[in-house]
């Protein structure tokens, strides 16, 4: 009896001391799964989602503050994939963020910019290049189109236009269903 | 000869037969159309980046001068196909499956058609291979067999590499196109020319030129051109679909299986077509860059279906027009054949180094496609595929658009030859589903690195804005330090603390003398003006 109650306190203690020093030893640094969810999001920082960014989002799902679907930039694609990587439901996207648009890019009208560098500061990528009473432009390969550059500008000379096809980037679309009466 | 005819071949898997529809238009001999009155002449007709401008609009070319010179390794430079004006340079219709534009040269043709000054080579022997290479590569010499892969780039085969086998693909296994037919037909020799100067490139061995056996009288006229050479043979292989595909010949003629992502000079094989053989002859031997290629004009819809030896760049209506096509009895109108080739959305598009076939077709050539069924799992497609997949997992896989799934069962080794769709019995587009998630992956993977970098940019500049702050914070710090050190702030508080103190006892001296008025003001009547601001003064206090 004693024999064993010592047997197992030993082993105890030993287990105890073997996980103890693994949680030092091998401790992560950060949280891996905000990662493996920000890696998921599209990165474009406009906030839609109600929080300061991609990142912030990403926490917020790890930590069960957010929903997957109140990314409207990522659209159904993104739902998918974090449903996906997180094991739960797909749902459709929440209106109350906004609705799933096709890519746009930011344009600046030179002839009316004053120079006044609010979207300069507002540009989360650091897309827009100028100074001040300079005329600014958008580096359109960098714009993330998270359309935070069009508010704070005061002659309201930046235009929010979408992506122009070409011929590179064309993909076959997906083929229509002209199904047969009968289906299943 | 009998050596020629006996020699062993293998077969690979699948393959389907489609009705041939050739002999319409090989009837009459190879002819070159009027020279038209506009040349179109996009940047981009070859596999890999664009061409750069070299010219001005307003300038004056001749023919076959670079107005476009290749940027980059996978690259190939643009020539003007005859001489005459430019006169835009922009965005224009190109024959491509979206319908959409890109950059063009346009020319306006002076009717001259002359010239420059050609330069050939006088005996190519004696020059190195990579100086033969790079000729072909300044004549815009790209795979004339439909893919536009640059010449010179086949022609390398590295330093470790040993090319023992060239192969001339003469196969054409598609329906309605003879172009490469009537080439071998009518210009035997220059495909020999070719032969001879590609292999000196690639110090290859022996020469196989395939040709499929519903072609006897190229095979005899390419027999007869090559007669005499070294370890040259003229095989003639069973006409299979798709069998002008690379690494479905190699394996039909050597037995060897190519790697799924190897090239055939993994097997120490190069393959070429028989007209990019004939463009090389053309370079080196006339000094005549790649500005014109042979086209079949055929279909349904066309009263004389023949092949033109068409400039680059002249528009495809004007080419139909004079083959007695009706445009109006025009169903589809395809660029290449009916199993590969794609739809065209203008009839004025036009023809690019890699238009080997217009195809005219009428409701008679193309059905419209019959009802889509569901998959019935048959596996006909299965059976039908050249390259061993399953194209009802695929099928499945794409249709739910699970990226990772379809990529699990080798998607990205399905050469698109439409076998698996030409067999299925309940009409599925299957090839279609593998283009679109083909390109939908291409799309997520972009938008990945897009993403990655947009996240890193906006890391870079949280970081920025973070040590701005800190800086600031810093700079204050200092500031106040340096007051700290010099003593001045707290002689600074003992200054404020005084004044305050003085305040303070004037205030209070202030009161008492006020009181004291009061008590004798009541008596007067009368206060001064002094005093009654100190009492407001008080009050609010």
């Amino acid at each position: 009896m004693i024999i064993a109650i010592i047997a197992l306190s030993v082993l105890a203690v030993a287990f105890g001391l073997t996980l103890g020093y693994a949680a030092i030893r091998f401790k992560v640094e950060g949280d891996p799964l905000v990662d493996r969810i920000d890696a998921l999001l599209p990165q474009t920082q406009c906030g839609q989602c109600g929080f300061p960014g991609c990142r912030p989002y990403a926490e917020a799902i790890a930590g069960g503050n957010a929903d997957i679907n109140q990314c409207p930039p990522g659209g159904e694609a993104t739902i998918m994939a974090l449903a996906d990587l997180l094991d739960r439901d797909p749902k459709p996207l929440n209106p109350e963020n906004g609705q799933e648009k096709s890519k746009t890019v930011a344009i600046i009208d030179e002839m009316r910019c004053i120079g006044c560098t609010l979207c300069i500061q507002a540009c989360p990528v650091d897309a827009i290049v100028g100074a001040a009473k300079h005329m600014h432009t958008v580096i359109a390969e960098e714009c993330t189109g998270c359309n935070l550059c069009v508010p704070p500008c005061p002659v309201d000379c930046i235009d929010m236009a979408p992506v122009k096809q070409n011929i590179l980037a064309w993909k076959w679309p997906y083929p229509e269903q002209k199904a047969a009466g009968r289906t299943t | 000869m009998i050596g020629a005819i006996r020699r062993q071949l293998w077969t690979f898997h699948g393959g389907v037969h489609p009705v041939q529809h050739k002999h319409v238009s090989t009837q009459s001999p190879i002819r070159r159309p009027r020279l038209p009155q506009r040349i179109v002449l996009p940047l981009h007709q070859h596999i890999g980046e664009p061409a750069e401008v070299v010219v001005k609009v307003g300038d004056h070319v001749l023919k076959g001068q670079m107005i476009a010179h290749a940027t980059g390794y996978v690259s190939a430079p643009v020539h003007a196909s005859t001489s005459g004006k430019v006169v835009d340079i922009g965005e224009a219709p190109i024959p491509h499956p979206s319908g959409l534009s890109a950059s063009c040269i346009v020319i306006e043709p002076d009717g001259e058609d002359r010239w420059i000054e050609h330069s050939p080579v006088e005996n190519y022997r004696e020059i190195a291979p990579s100086a033969l290479r790079n000729i072909i590569r300044e004549a815009g010499i790209v795979g004339l067999g439909g893919a536009g892969f640059p010449s010179y780039i086949k022609l390398n085969p590295g330093h470790h590499k040993m090319v023992k086998t060239l192969v001339l693909n003469g196969v054409e296994c598609e329906p309605f196109i003879t172009c490469d037919d009537m080439l071998m037909r009518e210009r035997a020799d220059m495909i020999r020319g070719g032969i001879e100067i590609i292999r000196h490139a690639l110090q290859a061995e022996e020469c196989l030129i395939a040709i499929e056996d519903n072609k006897t009288a190229a095979f005899e006229s390419m027999r007869k051109a090559v007669a005499g050479m070294d370890k040259v043979e003229v095989v003639q292989v069973p006409t299979l679909y798709p069998q002008g595909s690379e690494k479905q010949l190699v394996r039909v003629l050597t037995g060897k299986e190519v790697p799924r992502d190897g090239l055939c000079l993994n097997v120490g094989v190069v393959c070429v077509n028989v007209g990019t053989a004939a463009a090389v002859h053309r370079a080196i031997h006339l000094g005549e860059p790649l500005i014109s290629r042979i086209v079949t004009i055929t279909g349904g819809a066309v009263g004389q279906p023949c092949n033109l030896e068409v400039l680059i760049g002249t528009p495809m209506n004007e080419l139909l027009s004079q083959c007695d096509g009706d445009i109006s009895r025009i169903e589809r109108m395809i660029m290449g054949g009916p199993m590969m080739g794609f739809a065209l959305h203008r009839s004025d598009l036009p023809v690019i180094k890699t238009t080997n076939c217009v195809l005219a077709a009428t409701v008679t050539d193309l059905p419209p496609a019959r009802p889509v069924m569901p998959c019935i799992r048959c596996g006909a497609c299965a059976d039908a595929c050249p390259v061993n997949l399953l194209p009802q997992q695929l099928y499945w896989h794409s249709k739910t658009k699970d990226l990772d799934k379809v990529q699990e069962y080798d998607l990205f080794d399905c050469i698109e030859c439409g076998a698996c769709s030409y067999v299925c019995p309940s009409n599925i587009p299957l090839v279609q589903y593998f283009r679109y998630a083909k390109g939908d992956i291409w799309t997520r993977e972009r938008e990945k690195e897009k993403s990655e970098l947009a996240r890193k940019r906006h890391e870079s500049r949280q970081k920025r804005l973070e040590r701005e702050k800190a800086e600031r914070e810093a700079k204050r710090q200092q500031k106040k330090s340096a007051l700290d050190a010099t003593g001045m702030a707290e002689k600074g508080q003992e200054e404020a603390a005084a004044a305050l103190q003085r305040a303070e006892t004037r205030r209070d001296a202030a009161l008492r003398e006020a009181e004291k008025r009061r008590g004798e003001g009541w008596q007067e009547g009368t206060k001064d003006d002094a005093s009654r601001t100190r009492e407001s003064e008080r009050d609010s206090n």
